[in-house]
């Protein structure tokens, strides 16, 4: 019995490597210290009413934004262990086993754990507000969604403690993902993990897709949308056409781990190759679908901080939507090199540098709104700045990859590495982290001060060029990715080396960032933020700081692209809208369902990781269960009176 | 005023760390050129060195000057108090310029476009290279952590290391007994997926005599990074010596031997004066049941279909002999 239970132990833990031990303990000392924390200040009710059962979209965007960032830390430490193991030849820091598997969870972190939570956690902060609406279309869908997230990134990681981590790389090709190459349970958390969060995003796709098309502000016409709903728009349509894509090839992956299925294995009639062509009309669309966003986030910067109108607004729409159609007809670009053929490689050849000239033109775009403008230079805008150059460069080598025979050079090779990283941090991560600066004072009523902020956007920005662009050149000398060792022969540890300075830059300018934060959080009274701190332009501007949870006492209206900006200028001129009557605010109720029903699923997810069908059952019943007492729960909704209105009006407009 | 020093020093940082990286950069360049995907040494390499020469070139027609451009636009423009230049809050549309940035990228796109297309069709792997002399055929398979080369016109095989006559066509046919992985020569052209379940075949070509290294380039598991191998391309007489050498002096790889070396691990270098009849079509066909593998259609060219047909007819005859 004990030597039973010893025995599984051993296998249910990761053990034998002193990272993981010491992982597991900060993991034990943290969990015991918020437990305690929220013990010893009577904090739990607080929690459950105010954050877990919320269903109101800025808080849920909050909670997206600190997920994010703590995923963002997560997948950090592992590129920080990856540089560092490719230091120097011959390091023996991690083993390859340890390597992939860190650079499997890395990428995938990043990817779905990190950037879709964070543009989510923008979507839902910014997008009522912008199109004037009081909440999204779905407010108990948006919370399922939220803790459908949630929970699945929580499974994901944690791989590494319990069972072990995924390590057949972020897309987990078949054969190696299959049950002959990867038996361990590393890659059902992989595929339980992405899933169940992966519910979520499709859900919360449709949600704004439905919010931005029935929820707009009297007025706000299509051509009148603000330029980061308008991307959040066009994400919204890939995610409809994209994640399901996702959902059906996991679900087929699983079959064959777990049900002996032969999809994708080559024995009795299943198709690797049919894998990565599924996988990738999921992955290609997936890139942009976080970088529209960020393009949506730097056109309301760029603007704003530029303090003139947005340049060539329907070339920028008509950009984005012509992006994310062709994004569905570039899928092969990333498997030139698996003999389809010259009609099928030049197609995809040339779909995918079509997408450089919509590209180019919002750049132009931004760049002419800047021209004649007055530039100041906060933070939002200096990563807008830092934006522009590094994505015209990372975009230009997106472009020679395009290029399929000489592709065949660079596939697999850390130029493909360099380029990625280069449109995945310089656009999507500074973009999320300018959009972050900006809407800080919408969300928390306080503004944070610039200085650390001003460090921290030096050394993400030297840190950055210093670790990336060595690695196009060490691409060039044939580096290939995913490698976890190298000789001395090789003549690439230099490049390397420096290459692993520039992260641990990177590294430091997110330690500024926290800082920052933390400085301001500490400060906060004193940095109280006025409605409109940044002298902006769209709709959310117009209401206190932070928004109060019915948002708009009134329904604003939409006539204009820079409505509030247009506001202000008849403001100035004297002309003051008639005062509208106040009338009482119809809100959706708090439910406890969306949290309760992910954790079921977190627990379904568990038992199919280990194969353990009657905890996989219990999990999906406790759905089911969920689901119904959903169906029958009448009672929903409620009002706000006048009264209420008119008092938290009065607080908040008071101190502006 | 006080505020010069870190102005300053936020100019210096960026411009010394800037310099670094580049000196750092160029340094092994000139050190030993080792960059070698732009130093090739057979025409394969040499007209994919050429394709990204072109191609960054076509680019940089376009990016240096946006660049510059931003550059100069944003400190034109920003806001400082003495600051003349001119300021029109509403100034957004112009049909003029829109026009001129979605032609200029459609032109230059264009023209990449058909280079690339070109190049696609010339270039193709699968397409025999122009020669007066004829080709030597290498099968190439890769194994759980190792590459197995057979020389069906020679008779013998290696592991992780491979001999070809230099200026003179070889005829890489390729499958693979373990994940995916990707065949890669970087200074003689470029890679090509080895699957499990297909033959792909790639045409290469080394000018020159010498030693040049190939690798792995898909991962395919724990020590996918030892798939490292040397390529000698060496004078006719001398690659005709060297099989000589190894038919004399090494062991016969068998059935048997193969199936130990099918197993996960790393190998070294070794040479085997014959192998089993055959046995790289039982690989490509070792996994497909009925003769019409999944994937064995959609191979690239005729050459790569012939394999197929192959292993196909190679398939049939052993239904034959079971019924
Ligand atoms: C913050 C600094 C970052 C550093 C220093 C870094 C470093 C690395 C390294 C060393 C690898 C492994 C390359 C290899 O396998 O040979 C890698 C892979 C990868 N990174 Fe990052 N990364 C960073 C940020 C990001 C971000 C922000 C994203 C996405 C939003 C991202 C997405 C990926 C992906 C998808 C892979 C491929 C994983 C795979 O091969 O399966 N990385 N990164
Ligand atoms: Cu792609
Ligand atoms: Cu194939």
């Amino acid at each position: 019995m004990l030597e039973g239970l010893k025995e599984f132990a051993s296998e249910f833990f990761v053990t034998g490597d002193p990272l993981i031990y010491g992982a597991m303990v900060a993991i034990g000392i943290t969990t015991i210290a918020i437990v305690a924390v929220l013990t010893y200040f009577k904090k739990w009710g607080w929690l459950w009413r105010n954050w877990l059962t919320t269903v109101d979209h800025k808080k849920i965007g909050i909670m997206y934004i600190i997920a994010s960032i703590i995923m963002l830390f997560r997948g950090g430490v592992d590129a920080l262990m990856m540089r560092l193991q490719l230091a120097m030849p011959n390091m023996d820091f991690l083993h390859p086993e340890h390597y992939n598997q860190v650079f499997t969870t890395h990428g995938t972190i990043m990817i779905l754990f990190m950037a879709m939570p964070f543009m989510f956690g923008l979507f839902n902060v910014i997008v009522p507000l912008q199109i004037g609406a009081r909440d999204v279309a779905f407010p108990f869908l948006n919370a399922l969604s939220f803790w459908l997230f949630f929970l699945g990134a929580m499974l994901f990681n944690l791989s590494f403690v319990i069972g072990g981590s995924p390590d057949a790389g972020w897309l987990s090709y078949p054969p190696l993902s299959e049950l002959s190459h990867s038996p361990g349970v590393g890659q059902n958390f992989y595929i339980w993990g992405i899933q169940i969060s992966g519910i979520g995003s499709l859900a919360t796709g449709i949600n704004f897709m439905v919010t931005i098309i029935k929820m707009r502000a009297p007025g706000m016409r299509w051509m009148k949308l603000p330029m980061f709903t308008w991307s959040v728009f066009s994400t919204c349509i890939i995610i409809l056409f994209a994640f399901p894509i996702l959902t059906v090839t996991l679900a087929l992956l699983f079959l064959d781990r777990f049900a002996g299925a032969h999809f994708f294995t080559l024995d009795l009639g299943g198709n690797p190759m049919m894998y990565i062509n599924l996988i990738w009309m999921w992955g290609h669309p997936e890139v942009y679908i976080v970088v529209l966003p960020a393009f949506g986030v730097f056109s309301e910067i760029v603007s704003t901080f530029s303090r003139k109108k947005l340049f060539g607004y329907k070339s920028m729409v008509f950009a984005m939507l012509i992006i994310s159609f062709l994004s569905f007809f570039t899928w092969a670009h990333h498997f030139f090199t698996m003999g389809s053929g010259a009609d099928v490689n030049a197609f995809f050849a040339v779909t995918t540098m079509l997408i450089a000239i919509p590209t180019g033109v919002k750049i132009f775009n931004w760049l002419f709104t800047m021209y004649r403008g007055r530039i100041r230079m906060a933070t939002p805008m200096m990563w807008t700045l830092a934006f522009i150059p590094c994505f015209i460069v990372g975009g230009m080598t997106g472009v020679l990859l395009s290029v399929a025979p000489a592709d065949f050079q660079f596939h697999n090779s850390y130029f493909l590495i360099a380029h990625f990283h280069q449109v995945l941090i310089g656009g999507v991560v500074f973009g999320y982290f300018a959009g972050l600066y900006y809407w800080w004072p919408k969300m928390f009523g306080f503004q944070l001060e610039e200085k650390l902020g001003k460090w921290a956007f030096w050394t993400w920005n030297i840190g950055f060029y210093v670790c990336f662009m060595p690695q196009y050149a060490v691409g060039l000398m044939g580096m290939t990715r995913r490698l976890s060792t190298y000789g001395w022969d090789t003549g690439w540890w230099e490049l390397n080396f420096v290459s692993t300075i520039g992260a641990f830059l990177m590294g430091v300018g997110f330690l500024f960032q926290v800082a920052q934060i933390a400085d301001g959080i500490r400060k906060y009274k004193s940095l109280k933020a006025s409605g409109d701190p940044w002298d902006a332009r769209t709709l959310e501007w117009s209401i206190p700081s932070p928004a109060p949870e019915y948002n708009f006492a009134v329904t604003p209206r939409g006539d204009d692209i820079d409505e509030w900006w247009e506001e202000k200028e008849r403001r100035a001129k004297g002309i003051y809208p008639p005062e509208q009557k106040l009338e009482p605010i119809h809100m959706p109720k708090n439910s406890g369902i969306p949290f309760v029903m992910s954790v079921f699923w977190f627990i379904a997810g568990f038992g199919f990781v280990f194969g353990w069908l009657w905890m996989a059952i219990l999990g999906l019943a406790g759905v089911g269960i969920c689901m119904i007492a959903r169906s029958f729960s009448y009672d929903t909704d409620y009002y706000i009176p006048v009264d209420e209105i008119k008092r938290t009006e009065a607080s908040l407009r008071g101190s502006v | 005023m006080n505020k010069k020093p870190r102005s300053l020093a936020r100019i210096i940082i960026p411009v010394v760390l800037t310099l670094v990286t580049i000196a750092l950069i160029v340094w092994p360049m000139l050190a030993g050129g080792q960059y070698v995907v732009l130093d090739p040494k057979g025409p394969i390499g040499a007209s994919q060195r050429d394709l990204i020469v072109i191609s960054t070139i076509l680019c940089a027609v376009i990016i240096v000057p946006v660049l510059i451009l931003s550059a100069v636009i944003v400190w034109r423009y920003r806001d400082k108090p003495d600051n003349k230049a001119a300021y029109e809050p509403n100034w957004s549309h112009s049909t003029k310029a829109e026009v001129i940035w979605w032609t200029v990228p459609i032109i230059i796109i264009g023209i990449l476009a058909i280079v690339t297309v070109r190049y696609t069709y010339d270039l193709e792997p699968s397409k025999p290279l122009a020669s007066e002399k004829a080709p030597v055929t290498i099968q190439v398979s890769s194994l759980d952590w190792k590459w197995l080369f057979m020389y069906p016109e020679q008779g013998i095989a290696t592991v992780n290391t491979l001999n070809i006559p230099a200026d003179r066509p070889v005829k890489f046919e390729l499958t693979a007994d373990s994940p995916m992985n990707s065949f890669w020569i970087p200074q003689l052209g470029g890679q090509i997926y080895t699957m499990s379940g297909m033959a792909m075949t790639l045409y290469l070509q080394a000018d020159h005599e010498g030693q040049y290294w190939g690798s792995g380039a898909n991962f395919t598991g724990e020590h996918f990074g030892k798939m490292r191998f040397d390529v000698n391309a060496t004078s006719d007489e001398e690659f005709e010596n060297w099989v000589r050498e190894v038919k004399q002096n090494s062991q016969e790889l068998t059935q048997e031997g193969y199936d130990a070396l099918t197993q996960p691990g790393t190998s070294n270098v070794a040479y085997y004066s014959a192998f089993p009849e055959g046995l790289f079509q039982n690989i490509v066909t070792k996994y497909v049941v009925d003769g019409n593998g999944a994937h064995s259609k959609h191979g690239s060219s005729s050459e790569a279909a012939g394999a197929n047909q192959a292993t196909q007819e190679s398939n049939q005859d052993e239904d034959k002999s079971a019924n």
